[in-house]
């Protein structure tokens, strides 16, 4: 505390000597302006840098094992040799699996739609609107984000118990929608306080109407928002196993159930070459699509 | 005129969200009030029997098996979480570094652990490597004890820990520390009560972000763990769908959720959302996103 006090002083002292006074708080300096940056860069490597190697290391050892592993030529224990049958097994002979990811895709898409919908709706209406359950509609897309995905689970499993819906794709879908939605509605709800809200304003007072409000001005200013917010829920809905691992039943196993199955009953080195698969898929997919995004929202 | 129509706007979603999200809920309010039934189910009678039933020693035990290792485990990320953070926060190359932490994190989730089982396993990398070297004969038994459930909650909510972090400390004005040492502090001194205090929100955000969901964790312990590092996440799950007896998963839903929402209040207390920007960077806390696209360019 003393000290934080003497470097306020200090900061005071460098003003009075016509340098501009330090930011003391970080609410002080919210834009990111230029000063703290200043001293910020370093030469030379410090303590900090070595954890951070470390933590590469770590992180990334995990993936350079199944790497290796999914060329063994054995089935499983040490490295025999080089193989390519894993691969070869894993596209032409693993119809299970392509059907578990045929689900997937489905199921990420139709929830990651319906929660778009619902989830960027509600965020404009609370963003433009006071109304009498408000408070409400914000707690509700907040709470399901941090509850750990075990009780929301179980929930829905007695909930559709309780209304007597089988489980299926349809359960996996609701459960999916669920889940997505909240995090729909916070990132259009960002979008749509970060733009200027006069030009919503003006629109209405140069005559046009709601609909056309919405449809003209709303939607394409928030679009990179609700964009996102889609993919996310994609992203989101083809992860999930602890909540689809509740909800589904006979017929709707998803890529992520069925890997918990292969590791369960007996691991399959096709197991490897799926991952090596997914990662450099997911690299090659989503690389390109945030500069897309990104440069679609700067626009 | 201007109409309201902000709770035409939140209808569906708030419908939704309260047909799945909280009826499920109070349906296991109420079921943890209940009798079980012998077919699975509960019967209809008010009995606090499922909440005396905790109060068994093996309950009681894996209850605080479960505070413990999360415990453990969020102190774990947060001390390699933070030097992490802190590095990327004062390298000149950000972007680089943020991308290096997430890209493991883009494999799906079981396949992440299947990759640590492929290396402790009995004839994982590790004992291979040990065989090898003539070190063992025998392999070494590395899974299925909380040593391993430990390990590998910690890879699994590093990130989730690190970017948060990064976000704050990236906001903190670096010049504050070279007043300090200036004015005669030590490093250490300087970043335990300079940078410390100053990025308490960021600390707040990653233990609440580590230690919810480790709280809850199910398919690590199940898939890395063994009886005796069994979490109550585990527990629930076997009553909901072994023993099935429903009152008991639900009693103990109850108390998961109540320290969940213990742990949300404290957030609120904070006055802070937890909604670090970068988080979306990653795609896997995808909070933030829309505010994440466009500050791109800032990291």
């Amino acid at each position: 505390m003393r000290l934080r006090a003497r470097a306020r002083i200090r900061a005071i002292r460098a003003a009075l000597k016509g340098i501009r006074p330090l930011p003391p708080r970080i609410s002080a300096q919210k834009d990111g302006s230029v000063w703290g940056r200043r001293a910020k860069r370093r030469k030379g490597l410090a303590f900090s840098d070595f954890v951070f190697g470390a933590v590469i290391a770590f992180l990334f050892a995990p993936l350079l094992v199944l790497l290796i592993y999914s060329f063994n030529a054995s089935k499983g224990g040490s490295f025999t040799g080089f193989s390519l049958q894993w691969y070869e097994k894993l596209f032409m002979d693993s119809g299970d699996l392509w059907k578990a990811f045929a689900n997937s895709v489905v199921i990420a898409l139709t929830s990651a739609l319906g929660a778009t919908v619902l989830g960027s709706l509600a965020a404009v209406g609370t963003s433009r609107y006071g109304f009498w359950y408000r408070g409400y509609v914000k707690t509700m897309s907040f709470i399901p984000m941090i509850l750990p995905e075990i009780i929301v689970g179980v929930s829905l499993l007695v909930f559709f118990s309780f209304v007597q819906l089988k489980l299926g794709l349809v359960t996996v879908w609701i459960a999916h929608t669920t889940f997505n939605i909240p995090f729909v509605y916070l990132l259009v709800s960002a979008r749509l306080e970060e733009f200027d809200s006069s030009v919503i304003e003006a629109a209405r007072d140069l005559g046009a109407n709601e609909m056309q409000t919405l449809l003209k001005v709303i939607l394409p200013m928030s679009l990179p928002g609700i964009a996102s917010g889609f993919l996310t829920a994609v992203t989101l809905s083809l992860e999930d196993f602890v909540i689809t691992f509740f909800v589904s039943g006979p017929g709707s196993t998803t890529l992520p159930l069925f890997i918990y199955s292969a590791i369960r009953f007996g691991v399959s080195p096709v197991i490897n070459a799926l991952s090596v698969v997914m990662v450099a898929g997911t690299v090659l997919l989503v690389y390109p699509l945030r500069n897309f995004l990104k440069a679609f929202a700067a626009r | 005129m201007k109409r309201n129509y902000g709770s035409i706007y939140a209808a569906p979603q708030s419908i939704w969200l309260t047909l799945f999200f909280a009826a499920p809920l109070l349906i296991i309010v109420a079921y943890s009030f209940m009798k079980r039934d012998i077919y699975g189910g509960v019967l209809p009678q008010f009995s606090l029997d499922a909440y005396k039933s905790i109060a068994n020693p093996t309950l009681l035990t894996v209850a605080w098996r479960t505070l413990w290792v999360s415990a453990l485990a969020t102190v774990l990320t947060i001390l390699i979480a933070l030097p992490c953070g802190y590095s990327i926060a004062r390298s000149g190359n950000q972007a680089m570094r943020l991308f290096l932490v997430i890209v493991p994190f883009w494999t799906n989730f079981l396949l992440r652990i299947y990759a640590w089982i492929a290396i402790l396993g009995n004839e994982g990398f590790i004992n291979d490597a040990l065989r090898f070297l003539g070190l063992t004969t025998e392999p070494v038994r590395f899974l299925y004890n909380q040593g391993s459930v430990t390990l590998v909650l910690v890879y699994m909510y590093l990130p989730y820990a690190i970017l948060p972090l990064f976000s704050t400390i990236d906001k903190f004005d670096f010049t504050l520390l070279e007043a300090a040492r200036d004015l005669g502090a030590t490093r250490m001194q300087a970043l335990r009560k300079i940078l410390l205090p100053n990025i308490k929100a960021g600390l707040v955000t990653a233990v609440l972000f580590t230690f919810i969901p480790i709280f809850g964790a199910y398919a690590v312990p199940l898939l890395v763990g063994g009886k005796d590092s069994y979490m109550l996440g585990n527990i629930i799950a076997d009553q909901v769908s072994k023993t099935r007896n429903w009152p008991l998963a639900s009693s103990l839903s109850m108390g998961v959720t109540v320290l969940t929402g213990i742990a949300a209040i404290l957030f609120t207390l904070r006055g802070r959302r937890p909604t670090p920007r970068v988080l979306d960077e990653s795609g896997l806390g995808p909070v933030g996103a829309t505010a994440g696209i466009p500050s791109g360019g800032q990291a």
